[in-house]
């Protein structure tokens, strides 16, 4: 195309001044989110757009704020359990159990080893859960006309029978307390979760069979949203993401809690960082879950306290700080809290993985096709809430 | 070669033109909305059983009237128009997309007797008129004023140019092919008519001598309908639906009536060219009834090949679909027409034509599982080690101490 050169003072040359460019184009911003099936929830990023390319995101958080940490310090220490189930409410049980423990640890208190069992039982069967709808989630982002998702959909549906067996609700369990378990778990709970495993096996040998040999799925995972190791650290990634990237870092092994140090299983690693050893790393770490949980189920002892002795009716712990942090399915769930004596938390500072996680997706997804920025959000698994907190 | 309306023939009587004119297109809007209903019905059915649900079941016996409660709902639900929308766009998309479809029945035989009209040019009338049909498409993703939908017509636009040039190529191997047999009883135009390539499979179903052929055209069809794994107009989890996103009631639904009688249409030229049409593959006359129940037999079968495919298959993204098309569909699709023009100018019988294609269909899963391997780098349970984890004895985080904060 052709332009005409103008000079400051507005006199036109007569030169013509070629101007090396196919087409003029202008970029263009897209919207997506809050509103969009791609989000997993409220999530809005604004992409810019060069046709189908993308040359810059801008993620925007917060639709889902509701002050949780300030709620949990205006309440007391037992009274504020119930908003973690709220704050990652794929894997409740196990935000649940962080916040017992981190508790536990301030007030001192030591729980009996059967309730220290049935949590890991439930927690390890929550990561399994929360795989399961990684795995859907994923595989509609990817492109699955509802497959994956009606399929993992239906173990998640057996995982959460038995928890409502145990509990009495499906997805906001709010059954850990602070010293130990609410109630006794019902009577054929172990055989109940056995039965559970041998299906939940079965269903991840047939998202297996259905996804990780695709070759259209490979197609689009490949290669998409590589990450390595020093930016996945620096970005403060963790969980299944980090270890996708080829870091061995697992908080049930680097920084042992409860009794995880009973139990043989391994971590699977990636080797490119991209999504598919994203899904890989999960898909293996589901049935690494499994063998944890049945090595659990073995040693557990048949019947015993669950409840820790001489609970004082309010806690008051002593004047300290601590910070527990657990491997939950989306990675390093910390909780900082500070008491000052009184029978309320004088600061309660979650740390979400999901966060962390999430604000590694920028560089992701830049220079990518519009759809590998849906598929490499997809990869990350977010969870709002726990974002928003 | 007999011309006869249905009706007509049966009752046996001489109708005035602009009756039968009209006869004609009352059949075809009958027939499409039928179909239509069925194969929603059929899909959801289908697809349901495939993702572990069970699927309509409360309209009617085993959910059979669900169409016809969907259909009603949509023509009750209010036309809504985007204020910011380009009028006359947004308004005639629908048709634009909507008539070409309706115009491909024309040449459609259903038996031996039993078509609109066998136009003796008939598969180019079909791919001449199948390509008005994006028009609409563009139409609406650029007058509905969202960008979702314009990158869903972009990309629709996009797709069929790249999917119809291999699919055009093949039905050119396809009529060389015809035109080298029936150029023995010297009625060589017939094999550019669709019923004359149907008449010619009487013996010999040309899916035996063009393989290669059928599996491009239906790989072809698959990005012409919109169907996975080339359902990126559509998309809903980045386009959310893509050129459609802004219309509803029965614009919308004009979009999918569309849809679905080009699905059945188009996969009954697939069948009329590959698999013989109303022809008992090895040379049996069955007569005008069962005529009719092998073409729906055989086009049933393909119907159902392609709804099974939305339940497997993800969806490839643009660029990976461009380059398949470009990169491996049309050279395959050139070498199977220089391949047949070289055997039929030196005489080669049928069957090297059928094995010269057999062989090409080969090099083309080779090419692709290849592509595959190396693209995933090898066997995936490899890619991933495992660490055994290492258990080591419990350190509990410390409680610090620390001076009483402020409080409050």
């Amino acid at each position: 195309m052709t332009t005409f050169q103008q000079t400051v003072e507005g006199e036109i040359l007569t030169e013509p001044v070629v101007v090396e460019r196919e087409f003029e184009t202008v970029d263009m911003n897209i919207n997506i989110g809050p509103q969009h099936p791609a989000t997993h929830g409220v999530f809005r990023m604004v992409l810019t757009v060069d046709g189908e390319m993308v040359k810059d995101a801008v993620p925007y958080i917060g639709y889902m704020h509701r002050g949780g940490e300030k709620l949990s310090e205006n309440l007391d220490y037992r009274g504020a359990l119930g908003y973690q189930d709220r704050t990652d409410y794929l894997a409740a049980f196990n935000s649940e159990w962080v916040y017992c423990n981190a508790v536990e640890r301030l007030a001192g208190i030591e729980i009996p080893e059967r309730a220290e069992y049935i949590r890991l039982i439930l927690s390890e069967l929550n990561r399994i859960l929360s795989h399961f709808m990684f795995m859907g989630a994923f595989g509609t982002d990817v492109g699955y006309f509802g497959t994956a998702f009606t399929w993992t959909f239906k173990e998640r549906e057996r995982i959460q029978d038995l928890f409502e067996a145990v509990c009495g609700d499906r997805i906001m369990y709010n059954y850990f307390r602070v010293g130990g378990l609410a109630w006794e778990p019902h009577e054929s709970f172990v055989e109940d979760a056995n039965w559970v495993l041998d299906q939940v096996e079965i269903g991840i040998a047939d998202v297996d069979n259905l996804m990780t040999d695709n070759e259209v799925f490979v197609a689009r995972c490949r290669d998409v949203g590589t990450m390595s190791a020093e930016e996945a650290i620096s970005y403060g990634v963790t969980g299944p993401m980090l270890r996708a990237s080829g870091v061995s870092f697992d908080l049930r092994v680097d920084e042992p809690y409860s009794i995880y140090d009973r139990f043989y299983w391994e971590i699977p690693i990636g080797e490119r960082g991209d999504v598919y050893d994203r899904y890989l790393v999960r898909l293996e770490e589901m049935r690494q879950s499994v063998s944890i949980v049945r090595q659990a189920l073995d040693q557990m002892p048949s019947s015993g306290p669950i409840v820790a002795e001489r609970l004082p009716a309010r806690l008051r712990p002593e004047p300290g700080e601590i910070y527990m942090r657990q491997e939950n399915p989306r990675g390093e769930y910390g909780i900082y809290m500070v008491a000052d004596g009184t029978d309320k938390p004088w600061r309660v500072k979650m740390r979400s993985p999901c966060f962390h996680n999430l604000s590694s997706l920028r560089p992701q997804v830049i220079d990518s096709y519009l759809a590998d920025a849906v598929v490499a959000l997809g990869s990350i698994d977010i969870v709002l809430c726990e974002v928003d907190r | 070669m007999p011309d006869l309306l249905v009706l007509g023939q049966f009752a046996g009587v001489n109708m005035p033109d602009w009756v039968d004119a009209l006869l004609r297109v009352v059949f075809i809007v009958a027939l499409m909305t039928i179909n239509a209903f069925a194969l929603i019905y059929l899909e959801r059915k289908i697809l349901a059983r495939l993702q572990a649900r069970v699927g309509p079941t409360r309209t009617g016996p085993i959910g059979t009237l669900q169409s016809i409660a969907d259909a009603l709902k949509l023509v009750t639900k209010e036309d809504v128009r985007p204020s910011t929308a380009d009028r006359w766009a947004f308004e005639l998309a629908p048709y634009i997309a909507f008539v070409p479809v309706f115009l491909i029945f024309v040449p459609m035989p259903f038996t031996e007797t039993w078509f609109i009209r066998d136009l003796n040019l008939g598969l180019l009338y079909v791919f001449g008129v199948l390509g008005l049909n994006i028009v609409g498409v563009v139409m609406a993703g650029w007058g509905s004023d969202n960008k979702y939908a314009l990158l869903g017509g972009v990309r629709a636009a996009a797709q069929a140019i790249s999917y119809e040039i291999p699919m055009l190529l093949i039905v050119v191997s396809v009529v060389m092919v015809a035109a080298g047999r029936l150029a023995t009883d010297g009625d060589v135009a017939a094999a550019v008519s669709i019923n004359g390539i149907v008449s010619d499979q009487t013996t010999t179903p040309y899916i035996l001598l063009q393989p290669l052929g059928f599996v491009i055209f239906l790989i072809g069809a698959l990005a012409e309908l919109h169907r996975p794994p080339f359902d990126m107009p559509i998309a809903e989890s980045e386009v959310v639906g893509g050129y459609f996103v802004e219309y509803s009631g029965m614009r919308w639904g004009m979009f999918f009536l569309a849809e679905y009688t080009a699905l059945f249409l188009v996969v009954l030229l697939a069948s009329s060219i590959f698999l013989g049409g109303w022809n008992w593959p090895f040379g049996a006359d069955v007569g005008l009834a069962l005529q009719i129940v092998l073409t729906l037999v055989k086009t049933s079968v393909l119907i159902v090949l392609i709804i099974g495919s939305r339940a497997l298959f993800p969806r490839l993204r643009i660029d990976q679909l461009m380059s398949f098309s470009w990169k491996v569909l049309l050279p395959f699709s050139i070498v199977q027409v220089l391949a047949n023009g070289i055997i039929l100018a030196y005489g080669g019988p049928d069957w090297v034509v059928g094995l010269v294609s057999f062989a090409l269909l080969l090099g083309l899963f080779g090419l692709v599982y290849g592509l595959m391997r190396t693209r995933k780098g090898g066997d995936t349970t490899r890619t991933i080690q495992t660490a055994p984890a290492r258990p080591r004895v419990i350190t509990s985080p410390e409680v610090t101490p620390v001076e009483a904060g402020g409080g409050d």
